[in-house]
């Protein structure tokens, strides 16, 4: 078993397996230092920042220490680590879902479940609180005098007929690195074929693969790319650059992801999570206005479109190691075409 | 005398009908929630077996090797009710490939799914495998998958089964107790009628009850009949021997007052003639009682089967008056007879005739000498109503209400000969007749009898 899952881990992450990498870290101090929550997230922490802000402004005595990880260091951190973290916030839903599943979070019921749509809880133990969009991020600059993309199709047609304007100027996640990319990407094979057919053209391309969303948008916005593939228009929102590109919702259909939360059976300090974890929920889900739930692009999209993906034990399908292994492969023989 | 009670047959009826019914609506309830239980729960293992194949069907050999594309809904459909935390482990022979490889396994599998509860991860579990013969690079091996999922969906179900077979269980419990009610009621219906039937009989009333009764009951009717058919025997025994002995009495008692009578007038000395006045006299009371007593026989006889006549009692009442009219005239009374409506009754004519003489033969005995009997027939609040006044010493207000009982005599009615009963005749001719006997006093002195028949 144990040999199973390192190797599982392994093939999602890179680096050591002894200790997970932190990417940023923060400390909001409280009053007395006394009590601490520790939240582990892929989120940035200007992304989250506010919802702190806002928690302390209620509880001023609490220290937040803010810890941010790549989703597969997440998953490493409490699965393999057992590192004593009140709350695990991630956009890797398939991660989160393996975390509760086998065991690794608690259920909280005191929730004031009226105010959750269904699609956000699942077993009382996953809880989201965005819903984040990935579209087509298209440098205005590169694509003057060629018609905006709408849909996947258009984008094949678009490629396929200025492959000298587009060589080495598309960039999509490596799935092999991100967590989020790979879970883009089985959803979008899942939902059509145009996937493949898009991955396949763009493999003709020279792609650059990107692990991050942001170096992809500071990459639309420098000139280097003309478009970028399955960038959360969450992030793409928020850039100071905003001006330099256009975010496209594919009309064909567009994949929104859930950012989620759960406490973990690590945790210290369970009850401080809970009040976190519902004023977190209050603060996104009564009304349905809050800006992580309807973001900018997901009001103007078409909702006949909008493919959210649900938690549960189906994400778990492509963590077995067999799928994740064939779906690599065969996205390895579209994207890398030498 | 009350009755001895012990226990009621409606209780012991209603409890054991509860108790049978208690019982049937807990077997129901038990039935209900195991069957609800194995459907549940075979639905559950549907669930899973179709996710299990569906794996199975996934795998291909290609070049020698298994190779396994997990379909996304083979875990996606465990979830589709109710969260459910959901679990795999896909093994090659022996080696484990891929999923959960501490996920307990069921030994002796067949090529038809199996299925086990189990607990993983500190939750209790439901476990489908099954396998597949492959011929890979090693030769033939099987491939096992097994997908276990919660029980978060299944206790649902059964918690939801469990109130809706309870409250069947009640329902069918509260409604089968109505029932009871009404079968306990029902059943002692007959005995209840048989009750009233006997408690609304006159008091002289010792017919067999004819009503019908259910089979059950027929002993106790048939020995209640034959118990009054004795009754009846005895009573018209006693009272044949009452008449027959008057009677031959009566004849006798004759013989020795005309004896007497001779005697009288022969006898000279005034202290004999005085004893022999008293021997008259007392000849008189016997033959007066024996008489009676044949009257009360005779009317007992005729109240028992009651003859329907049209009685005119104006007409009646004059006749009486007529005949009595020897004796009143002996004492100097006057009878004043008033019918201002002619008034017709239904009954016997000779027992009627009977209970207005007696009343008048006693106001005439008590009456004094020279005065007025009045006799005034009336309609009043749809009755007939004869109201004999005299002028006599009237009742005693203490003794007048066993007046009516049998040898009941007044205090101050010693010195008149009578039998004490007369108005015990009347009494019960008028409760053959349905009717009514009353007695007062008259404001200015002297009787008033007053009885009143239905019209």
């Amino acid at each position: 078993m144990r040999a199973f899952i390192i190797s599982t881990i392994m093939l999602i992450i890179s680096g050591s397996a002894h200790a997970f990498d932190v990417e940023d870290r923060k400390v909001f101090k409280g009053h007395d230092g006394e009590p601490v929550l520790r939240i582990i997230s892929t989120a940035d922490i200007s992304y989250f920042a506010p919802m702190i802000n806002s928690f302390r402004a209620t509880r001023p005595d609490v220290t937040i220490d803010y810890t941010v990880a790549s989703s597969t260091q997440v998953m490493q951190a409490i699965y393999e680590e057992k590192q004593p973290f009140d709350l695990a916030i991630s956009s890797a839903m398939d991660l989160q879902i393996k975390l509760a599943n086998d065991g690794y979070a608690r259920k909280h019921t005191s929730y004031s479940a009226q105010d959750l749509p269904n699609w956000a809880v699942w077993n009382d133990m996953v809880f989201a609180f965005t819903q984040e969009p990935a579209g087509f991020v298209i440098s205005n600059k590169l694509f003057e005098g060629y018609a905006i993309p709408k849909n996947r199709q258009e984008l094949i047609n678009t490629l396929r007929q200025n492959p000298k304007k587009f060589e080495g100027r598309v960039g999509t996640y490596d799935i092999r690195k991100s967590g989020a990319g790979y879970l883009f990407a089985t959803q979008d094979a899942r939902a059509s074929d145009t996937y493949w057919r898009l991955t396949e053209v763009m493999g003709t391309l020279d792609p650059r693969l990107y692990c991050c969303a942001s170096d992809m948008i500071a990459d639309v916005v420098d000139g280097t790319l003309a478009i970028a593939y399955n960038v959360l228009a969450s992030y793409a929102e928020q850039s100071p650059y905003i001006d330099a590109f256009t975010i496209v919702l594919p009309s064909d259909f567009s994949t929104v992801m859930l950012r989620t939360m759960l406490i973990p059976s690590t945790s210290k300090n369970p009850e401080l999570a809970t009040s976190f974890l519902n004023f977190a929920l209050s603060q996104t889900h009564p009304t349905e206005t809050s800006t992580m739930l309807q973001t900018k692009s997901l009001r103007q999209a078409k909702q006949s479109t909008l493919t959210r993906i649900s938690l549960g034990p189906g994400l778990l399908v492509y963590l077995d190691y067999f799928k994740k292994k064939h779906f690599m492969e065969e996205w390895e023989n579209a994207i890398l075409q030498e | 005398m009350r009755p001895n009670v012990k226990g009621s047959i409606r209780q012991r009826l209603l409890f054991m009908l509860l108790l049978s019914t208690a019982a049937i609506a807990i077997l129901l309830y038990v039935v209900v929630q195991s069957v609800a239980e194995q459907i549940t729960q075979e639905s559950q293992d549907n669930i899973l077996a179709a996710s299990a194949i569906s794996i199975l069907d996934s795998a291909r050999v290609i070049d020698g090797e298994i190779s396994i594309d997990l379909p996304y809904s083979s875990l996606s459909m465990l979830d589709s009710v109710t969260d459910e935390r959901a679990f795999y482990a896909i093994h090659l022979n022996d080696e484990f490939l891929s999923g959960y490889a501490d996920l307990p396994r069921i030994k002796n599998l067949s090529d038809i799914p199996t299925f086990q509860s189990s607990a993983y991860l500190g939750e209790d579990i439901r476990i489908a495998s099954t396998r597949r013969s492959y011929s890979t690079l090693e030769g033939q091996a099987f491939l096992e998958v097994s997908v276990a999922q919660t029980l978060t969906g299944l206790n649902q179900s059964i918690s939801r089964v469990s109130r809706l077979s309870l409250a069947i269980g009640f329902g069918f419990f509260l409604v089968s107790m109505i029932v009871a009610l009404l079968i306990a009621q029902s059943t002692i219906r007959p005995l209840h009628s048989l009750t009233e039937a006997v408690s609304r009989r006159g008091p002289s009333d010792l017919r067999p009850v004819t009503a019908p009764v259910p089979t059950e009951m027929t002993p106790l009717v048939a020995s209640l009949n034959s118990l009054m058919i004795r009754l009846q025997n005895s009573l018209s025994r006693s009272e044949d021997f009452i008449a027959e002995a008057a009677h031959r009495v009566r004849t006798p008692m004759a013989i020795v007052r005309t004896q007497a009578e001779v005697t009288l007038r022969r006898v000279e000395k005034e202290e004999n003639r005085q004893t022999v006045r008293e021997m008259i006299r007392a000849i008189d009371e016997s033959s007066r009682t024996a008489g009676q007593l044949l009257d009360y026989a005779m009317v007992s006889f005729r109240t028992d089967d009651l003859a329907k006549e049209i009685i005119q009692l104006d007409a009646l009442l004059a006749e009486i008056v007529d005949r009595l009219a020897p004796l009143s005239e002996l004492r100097d009374v006057t009878i004043t007879l008033n019918t201002p409506e002619k008034l017709k009754i239904v009954g016997d004519q000779i027992l009627v005739q009977n209970a207005i003489q007696n009343v008048l033969d006693n106001a005439i005995k008590y009456s004094d000498v020279d005065t007025e009997i009045s006799i005034l027939l009336i309609c009043k609040n749809d009755k007939a109503n004869i109201i004999v006044k005299d002028r006599g010493y009237g009742f005693d207000n203490a003794e007048m209400r066993d007046l009516l009982k049998r040898f009941k005599r007044g205090q101050n009615a010693q010195q008149v000969i009578g039998s004490g009963l007369g108005l015990t005749i009347v009494d019960d001719i008028m409760g053959a007749h349905g009717g009514a006997i009353s007695l007062s006093n008259n404001q200015e002195g002297g009787a008033c009898v007053h009885l009143s028949f239905p019209l």
